[in-house]
């Protein structure tokens, strides 16, 4: 990583007790959950990390400690530099502080990822789904959540399948 | 038409009902604008000047449900959008017609998953299907010529 | 199928203002299908009159579960669906995947691959610039410059169709270079392009830059300040115009974008006029790039020759057994990619369209994340929309230039 960075993620070291990651020359770090919003809050004011590119999270089901890692992406314009930040999370409703407060463009990812995978968010203003349909029950991008595929219809089966499916006749 | 040709031009014309009823419908047949997905650019550009639709009669594209009397369903439809589908085609006056434009709206395509319907006529009963994914303007009007034939051959018993 | 569908008066007590509650103000519904919502899009309109007071988009009629789909395919074959996110920018879109897939293996491109990259990447944008430009003049009522811009748009999809075979879902770009290199007509079809083309865009700009009747309905509508853009991470041409000189192919290029040379067009006022004068220009700029890298093509394979990654050629298995053993691995299982997640953004036409792909030691992504653009962007709506009329709005919505593939996914 280079210098401009390397003081960035020291600082960060010091003040938060974040572990950096260093994968294929991009920087993550990983970050206590109760203290997302504060590390935000820094590097947004002090450091000018003025956009969050993006904001996502990935299920590591079925491993319990950690269930879920929700991932932000900051980018500064001014110093052009490009951070990665890794919250872990537990259990089967974790729920996390909103950062909705440092960056409001996180208000649809939030909910987006409350929609797609069950994490809540505390103090976010609108918490609802943004993606599926309103009374839809789970959460789709869970690993313990199935594709949801529907049997292909070759020659051979093509008779039984066309009796099942319903088709609309008026 | 028939008599016309036995005893040359009496200035009267003759044909059957279904034909004159037939006929009418297929030229101005007016589609709703259904355009959902990447289907729906290939259909913008079936509706432009290089693949010109205004040649079979589909001049304009109405957004209205009760003006149109074609729904080219082009694209994926997600089970969001389902319930919104078939209100539009109820809303829809007869007679109507509907093409499965794409492989998404015909079967489900590339897609195999819990949030796409697979296959549109789980929801409207369709007429033509038209494949490809997006289908070729070309191949969309091959659909909407194909629709015209399967029109013109009604019976008077199926709409009176 | 047929659940309750709609959204109560209850559960958007928190977004809507209390002269609504009274009756004073009307909700009006923009639903899903509208001729001007360039595809499914709903808005919940508050409105005084005709004055619009707020406005709430409601997303996911086009959610196709791309993400968890491709979670069950291999890298390679996943490579299929990412040209239907945004269907407009469909060789961008696998661009992206694919380095972000090199990023994440560590594979090298060849220099001509990455020349022909940036020469049909650019061709695409050109491409998507003229769909926004037709249907946004279409919604304003000048109906003659949406078929001047698909005439030129077919003579892109021709260049396209004669690489990839296909017209708009090419997947022409694959994990280590090309598919195959372009045919002999590719470059007499570029220049003939880049011949007429200038002409053309001078033909949309004498319609509709100095027309008053434009500029009457874009000049001062939707003004996003400098601020706003960057708070709600607004990115590509919207925030070109609102005076922040920024775009990711001279931040931090890929592909080989360094060693072309093209302006950065920006606007100050930030409003509907400034980002159509952007885009206009941008569709110069991409010219000039286009120019430069097809007259600097290198010579040499299209492709990677790391077996473990790319299949061979079909022409070497009839002769060497190592050749008949990698395609076999390859197109059976796939080739696995390391643990860790990687972050990789190209500029779309629409933004920053980036992709974070998590690996896991096996033949399938873990996690594909795609940040699009669009997405971000169109929280910015409601924002831009306050106090203006419902005309405007259908305006707003076209500069914007959203793409609902690309919000839904």
């Amino acid at each position: 990583m280079n210098d401009d960075l390397s003081t960035i993620v020291s600082a960060l070291i010091e003040r938060y007790g974040v572990e950096p990651i260093e994968f294929r020359q991009q920087v993550s770090l990983m970050t206590p959950a109760e203290k997302i919003a504060q590390v935000c809050l820094t590097l947004r004011d002090e450091f000018s990390f003025e956009m969050l590119s993006a904001q996502t999270a990935v299920d590591y089901w079925p491993q319990q400690e950690p269930h879920f890692h929700v991932i932000y992406q900051l980018y500064s314009l001014t110093r052009n530099l490009r951070l990665g930040l890794r919250v872990p999370v537990n259990g089967n409703q974790p729920s996390l502080p909103t950062i909705t407060t440092v960056y409001p463009n996180a208000n649809w990812h939030e909910r987006e990822i409350w929609d797609m995978f069950g994490i809540r968010f505390e103090g976010h203003p609108d918490l609802r789904r943004i993606l599926m349909p309103y009374d839809w029950e789970g959460h789709p991008l869970r690993k313990d959540y199935p594709l949801g595929y529907e049997e292909v219809q070759f020659s051979f089966n093509y008779d039984e399948i066309d009796r099942r499916k319903p088709y609309a006749r008026e | 038409m028939g008599i016309e040709q036995k005893l040359g031009n009496m200035g009267v014309v003759t044909l059957k009902l279904e034909q004159a009823v037939n006929w009418s419908r297929t030229n101005a047949m007016w589609p709703m604008l259904f355009g959902l997905a990447c289907c729906a650019i290939e259909m913008m550009s079936a509706q432009a000047s290089n693949y010109d639709m205004s040649r079979f009669g589909m001049e304009l594209m109405r957004a209205s449900p009760r003006q149109s009397d074609l729904m080219i369903v082009a694209g994926r439809v997600s089970r969001k959008m389902a319930p919104v589908l078939r209100r539009l085609y109820d809303q829809m006056p007869d007679p109507k017609w509907v093409i499965s434009m794409g492989d998404c709206a015909s079967c489900g395509g590339v897609f195999n998953n819990y949030a796409i319907v697979p296959g549109v006529d789980e929801v409207v009963p369709v007429d033509v299907y038209v494949a490809g994914c997006p289908p070729r303007p070309e191949a969309l009007i091959h659909g909407i010529l194909t629709l015209h034939e399967k029109v013109r051959g009604e019976k008077i018993k199926d709409w009176a | 199928m047929f659940e309750k569908n709609e959204v109560t008066l209850d559960e958007l007590r928190h977004l809507i203002s209390d002269r609504a509650i009274e009756g004073d103000t009307v909700l009006l519904n923009m639903g899903p299908q509208h001729p001007s919502t360039h595809g499914v899009l709903r808005l919940l309109l508050e409105l005084d009159g005709e004055n619009v007071i707020n406005c709430i988009p409601d997303i996911g009629f086009l959610h196709t579960g791309i993400e968890k789909n491709m979670e069950a395919k291999t890298y390679e074959k996943a490579a299929v669906m990412t040209d239907r996110l945004d269907y407009l920018n469909t060789v961008g879109n696998n661009l992206v995947y694919c380095l972000a897939i090199e990023k994440l293996v560590d594979l090298d491109v060849p220099p001509r691959a990455q020349a022909i990259r940036v020469i049909l990447t650019e061709l695409q944008r050109i491409a998507s610039h003229l769909v926004w430009l037709g249907t946004h003049a279409l919604d304003l009522a000048a109906m003659s410059v949406f078929l001047y811009c698909f005439r030129e748009r077919e003579m892109i999809l021709d260049i396209i169709e004669m690489c990839g075979g296909q017209r708009m879902m090419a997947t022409f770009i694959r994990p280590g270079g090309l598919w195959r290199d372009v045919p002999v007509e590719f470059e007499d079809a570029v220049r003939n392009f880049l011949k007429i083309f200038p002409a053309r865009i001078d033909e949309y700009e004498a319609l509709l830059t100095k027309n008053p009747l434009f500029k009457e309905r874009t000049v001062k509508i939707g003004v996003l300040s400098k601020e706003d853009a960057i708070r709600w991470g607004v990115t590509g041409p919207s925030l070109r115009a609102s005076n922040v000189k920024f775009d990711l192919r001279k931040a931090q290029p890929y592909s080989g974008y360094e060693q072309y040379d093209f302006d950065i067009p920006t606007q100050t006022e930030g409003d509907t006029y400034a980002r159509y004068l952007v885009r206009i220009e941008e569709m110069r700029q991409s010219l000039r790039i286009v120019q430069q890298a097809l007259d600097k093509l290198p010579y040499g394979p299209v492709r990677s020759n790391n077996r473990k990654f790319v299949p061979p050629p079909r022409s070497e298995l009839g002769t060497s057994m190592e050749a008949v053993i990698h395609h076999f691995k390859l197109w059976t299982e796939g080739f696995p990619a390391p643990k860790g997640g990687v972050y990789v953004a190209v500029e779309s036409p629409r933004g920053e369209l980036g992709v974070y792909l998590e690996g896991d030691g096996g033949p399938k992504p873990y996690r594909v994340y795609w940040r699009t653009p669009s997405f971000v962007n169109l929280q910015v709506l409601p924002l831009l929309s306050k106090g203006h009329l419902v005309a405007d709005l259908i305006a707003l919505i076209g500069t914007i230039d959203i793409v609902l593939g690309d919000v839904d996914r």
